[in-house]
């Protein structure tokens, strides 16, 4: 029965990855494209792996499709930079783009059994973490540093958006809310915000040892204030405000201050001392959440449009 | 033939043919949006052949090997700020570029 | 119970401190606002500075290879971080450029006072400074996702770095540039997966160590070695590169075109050497040889065929990149002599570091007669020398190692892959280093042409040129020449921490 249910899941993945790039029009095609994003969280709930699920449905598909949306409307049409390719070449392409799945597909069924895997050394590595979840332990402990310089490319992008600014405009504030509110999205602005921001919270605090995570809390908490933003109730703020910085580096900074301490107290860089690691990762967390969570809002607002003040 | 319908086999193909479809649309689609789309179509059968990869390995309890988890959740938030950033250039570039869009068809052809 | 792989060595510790220092000064420069940002990036140079020549100096008096087992995490659950010989020279190649190129940015910010603080200078601080990062942690890095995220983190950083004028043609090569380096990383993290999927490990070292016989290897090595080739703009991939370069400011220019790319280079010659089977190996190294010496050709006649000095600049680039391809095929080496005791090991690095001087000395140079006369068209230059005597100089020495004539470094690493060539019975390979040599030889003598030209109207400056911005282009050419000085014969430093045997080869 549940294979039944994963075949479906997947030729219905797989048609719906084809329709979206199919779909002639666009704005179809991107909602398509969210769809597919929700249902992948499916795929993954299925895979065993509810942490990357909450993630692909709150950054793969919800995330990333505000932001197509967004850039949707503000191109309308007018995003056509490259001449139609030929009925032949595109032919070719297809060609090789089948001959790639094909070879995949069969390194797949022909990887190695029994199939090699860390659960064994991160279950056994997990006590001295203090932690229950072995996904928060790989991410804040084992392979630590991979998330703190990934930390650091979400704070480039940013940085690289906001450099799109027109000179007289950087670090302004940018223009989120739409030219006309709808009804139902200024309701939902005053009504949504108190939930998410607990649901926010809790996801957080259960990230430790169940599902959930700094990821998942951040954009919860962005799309709170996102929501807010567009309705018009709060404006967002100036790019180059002090408190939004620190905000957006604090999580990082305080990652990185743990980090040196390890080199005193511990095993060095970003080693925990055992009796210490679970409080100190949960530090770390809290202030990457705040920062994940300002960090990919204002991604989704984008550069300024409106001049500082100065 | 029952070994192909184990999750962990079943997710790993649907992510080769997501890995194809999506390269098809970076290669051969004409708006850049629709190839960053495409981008994120890739990354996604990327990923789930990570997560097919993790499934496979469940072990020592675990209903699935925690590390490639772990590297799909960092790769899944690269590939947003990569959108990100990736929009945010082609918006701009739209906004200077407005009114003027036979000089940037010209210059896409001729740089 | 497996041997460890990895342990950490007495100032292992500094290979840290490489890849974290200039994170933290991004972080500080954030928090602390632009006025700041100019002062925190030249403590950061000097400091970093003093961190590659410490580890340099650390691999020489050890005689063996650094490395640093992260929060003390055993790989495969962990991450490892190591330098060998090859890494040190390419830890102090970048500090060296990045050094010169913030001092150059230095003085060039300080002759606009209308833009200080202001978004192009510190978005150029913040960047410059991430890219340091990245590029550390690429030569540095021994777990393959660990240097996915490094080879995001560059891409991130260089950017915007290209658009950083924010004129739509800038933007639109950004924008190029992005989705050929995002589908390079995606290529490559698809291959990372197949091997986790295969060995159960990200570990470079250990994937090196395996018996090594499976299709699925060759499959995840093709694929990560083809998208590191998009990013490494290697013919015909090469398309967004020239507009990209460019269209950046000179000292961004320098860095992108010194360093970025390659670091790219860098991990295909450890995936192609260090992990691949010796038959796939031998395979990809005459493909790889083969697109190199296109490369070579083709754009070196694109750089001739150029009206703007900074194209004709990006296109050399890209021709000089070939020269770093044929190496596989010259460098593969035998049963009794591994490919890091062949000369052409020796050239290929000596290639990699001279070309990085000479590249970002003949940017920044491009980027002085920029600032003198606002336009960089080749034929409206006529007698620049006389103005511009430093920065005509530093062009002619750069020139000389992108020639390969004595003394310069560029002329010991040809020198030296083409003895490998004849040597190793690759006459084709011979033919093209040396019109390739030709070829170079054509570009550059026609900006020297117009530098020691008799201009027909006096040559005037748009504005007064301080000398202290000449400086820098100048340092970096004479250091390119005095690469030069390096023996002809395979070099001790390049083989610490390779193996056992290279100890045994060390002069």
């Amino acid at each position: 029965m549940t294979t039944l249910l994963d075949l479906a899941l997947v030729a219905w993945l797989l048609a719906l990855a084809v329709h979206v790039v199919a779909q002639p029009d666009e704005r179809s095609a991107i909602v398509a494209f969210l769809a597919f994003g929700l249902l992948l969280g499916l795929g993954w709930v299925r895979l065993a792996a509810p942490d990357v699920a909450l993630t692909e449905i709150a950054i793969g598909g919800g995330g990333t499709g505000i932001l197509l949306l967004r850039a949707e409307a503000a191109l309308r049409g007018r995003d056509k930079n490259a001449e139609p390719m030929s009925t032949a070449g595109k032919a070719a392409v297809a060609l090789g783009c089948a001959a790639v799945s094909a070879g995949l597909g069969l390194a797949v069924l022909t990887f190695s059994s029994p199939p090699p895997t860390l659960a064994p050394a991160a279950s056994a590595a997990l006590g001295a973490t203090g932690l229950g979840n072995p996904v928060t332990a790989v991410l804040l402990a084992y392979r630590a540093l991979d998330t703190l310089l990934e930390k650091v490319v979400v704070l480039l992008a940013l940085i690289g958006v906001w450099s799109l600014a027109p000179d007289g405009l950087w670090g302004g504030a940018p223009e989120v809310k739409p030219a006309a509110v709808p009804g139902p999205l200024a309701y939902l602005a005053r009504v949504l915000p108190p939930f998410g921001v607990v649901i926010g919270v809790y996801m957080f605090w259960v990230g430790a040892d169940a599902p959930g995570g700094t990821f998942q809390a951040g954009t919860v908490l962005a799309a709170m204030w996102l929501l807010v933003m567009m309705a018009g109730l709060y404006p967002p703020p100036d790019t180059a405000r002090p408190l939004l910085r620190l905000v957006l580096v604090g999580g990082p900074a305080l990652f990185l201050a743990i980090a040196f301490l390890g080199f005193v107290f511990a095993d060095g860089f970003l080693a925990y001392p055992e009796a210490m690691a679970k409080p100190l990762i949960l530090a770390i967390e809290a202030a990457l959440t705040l920062s994940v969570a300002a960090a990919l809002a204002m991604l989704v607002a984008g550069p300024a449009r409106k001049a500082p003040a100065r | 033939m029952t070994a192909v319908l184990q999750p962990g086999v079943l997710f790993g193909l649907c992510g080769a043919g997501l890995v194809g479809i999506g390269l098809f649309a970076v290669v051969t689609q004409t708006g850049l949006l629709r190839r960053i789309v495409g981008c994120n179509i890739l990354g996604a059968g990327i990923f789930l052949v990570f997560g097919a990869v993790a499934r496979r390995g469940a072990g020592a309890g675990f209903d699935a090997d925690p590390v490639p988890q772990a590297l799909v959740i960092t790769g899944i938030v690269v590939a947003f700020s990569a959108s990100a950033l990736a929009v945010a250039l082609l918006k701009r570039l739209s906004e200077l570029t407005d009114g003027d869009r036979a000089e940037a068809a010209e210059r896409e052809s001729g740089s | 119970m497996t041997p460890l792989v990895h342990a950490t060595t007495p100032g292992g510790y500094l290979l840290v401190l490489a890849v974290i220092l200039p994170v933290c000064a991004v972080l500080a420069i954030v928090a602390c606002g632009p006025r700041s940002a100019a002062r925190i990036a030249m403590v950061t140079l000097a400091a970093g500075l003093a961190i590659a020549v410490a580890i340099a100096a650390e691999l020489i008096s050890s005689g063996a290879a650094l490395s640093y087992v992260v929060g003390a995490w055993q790989p495969p659950l962990g991450i490892a971080l190591r330098a060998d010989g090859l890494s040190g020279a390419m830890l102090v190649m970048t500090a060296l450029v990045v050094v010169a190129v913030g001092l150059f940015a230095r003085v060039q910010h300080g002759l606009d006072e209308g833009a200080r603080d202001g978004r192009a200078q510190t978005t150029f601080w913040l960047m410059l400074l991430a890219l340091w990062s990245a590029l550390n942690a690429v030569f540095v890095g021994e777990d393959l996702f660990n240097l996915y995220v490094a080879l995001e983190l560059l891409t991130f950083a260089a950017v915007p770095l290209v658009c950083l004028d924010g004129r739509s043609k800038t933007i639109m090569a950004a924008l190029r540039y992005l989705l050929f380096a995002l589908l390079g990383s995606l290529l490559y993290l698809l291959g990372t997966g197949l091997l986790y999927g295969q060995y159960g490990t990200l570990d470079l070292l250990a994937l090196s160590r395996l018996s090594r016989q499976d299709p699925a290897l060759s499959v995840a090595l093709a694929l990560m070695i083809v998208g590191l080739l998009a990013k490494a703009a290697l013919f015909p991939l090469h398309l967004w590169l020239p507009p990209a370069h460019a269209g950046a400011p000179a000292p961004a220019s320098a860095v992108l075109s010194a360093l970025v790319i390659k670091a790219p280079v860098f991990l295909i010659l450890r995936l192609v050497l260090d992990v691949a089977p010796p038959q796939a190996a031998a395979i990809a190294g005459q493909l790889l040889a083969v697109l190199g010496a296109a490369s070579i050709l083709f754009c070196s006649v694109m750089a001739l065929r150029q009206a703007r000095l900074k194209l004709m600049i990006a296109y050399s680039t890209v021709a000089q990149i070939g020269y770093l391809f044929i190496v596989f095929p010259l460098a593969a080496g035998s049963a009794d002599l591994p490919p890091w005791g062949t000369i052409a090991w020796t050239g290929g690095a000596l290639q990699l570091v001279s070309h990085a001087l000479a590249k970002a000395a003949m940017f920044l140079a491009a980027g002085v007669i920029a600032e003198a006369f606002g336009h960089d068209r080749i034929a409206d230059l006529g007698g620049f020398g006389r103005v511009l005597p430093l920065s005509a100089a530093a062009f002619g020495l750069a020139g000389l190692s992108l020639m390969g004539i004595p003394p310069s470094g560029g002329f010991v690493a040809k020198c030296l892959l083409l003895t490998a060539a004849v040597i190793g019975g690759y006459p084709w390979l011979a033919a093209t280093i040396l019109i390739g040599g030709l070829l170079a030889g054509g570009y550059v003598f026609r900006v020297i042409d117009k530098a020691l030209a008799v201009p027909t109207v006096p040559v005037k400056t748009l504005r007064p040129i301080p000398r202290r911005l000449e400086f820098a282009a100048l340092a970096l050419a004479v250091a390119a020449v005095l690469i030069g000085f390096v023996p002809l014969r395979p070099f001790g430093f390049l083989q610490i921490g390779r193996d056992g045997l290279a100890m045994a080869l060390t002069p």
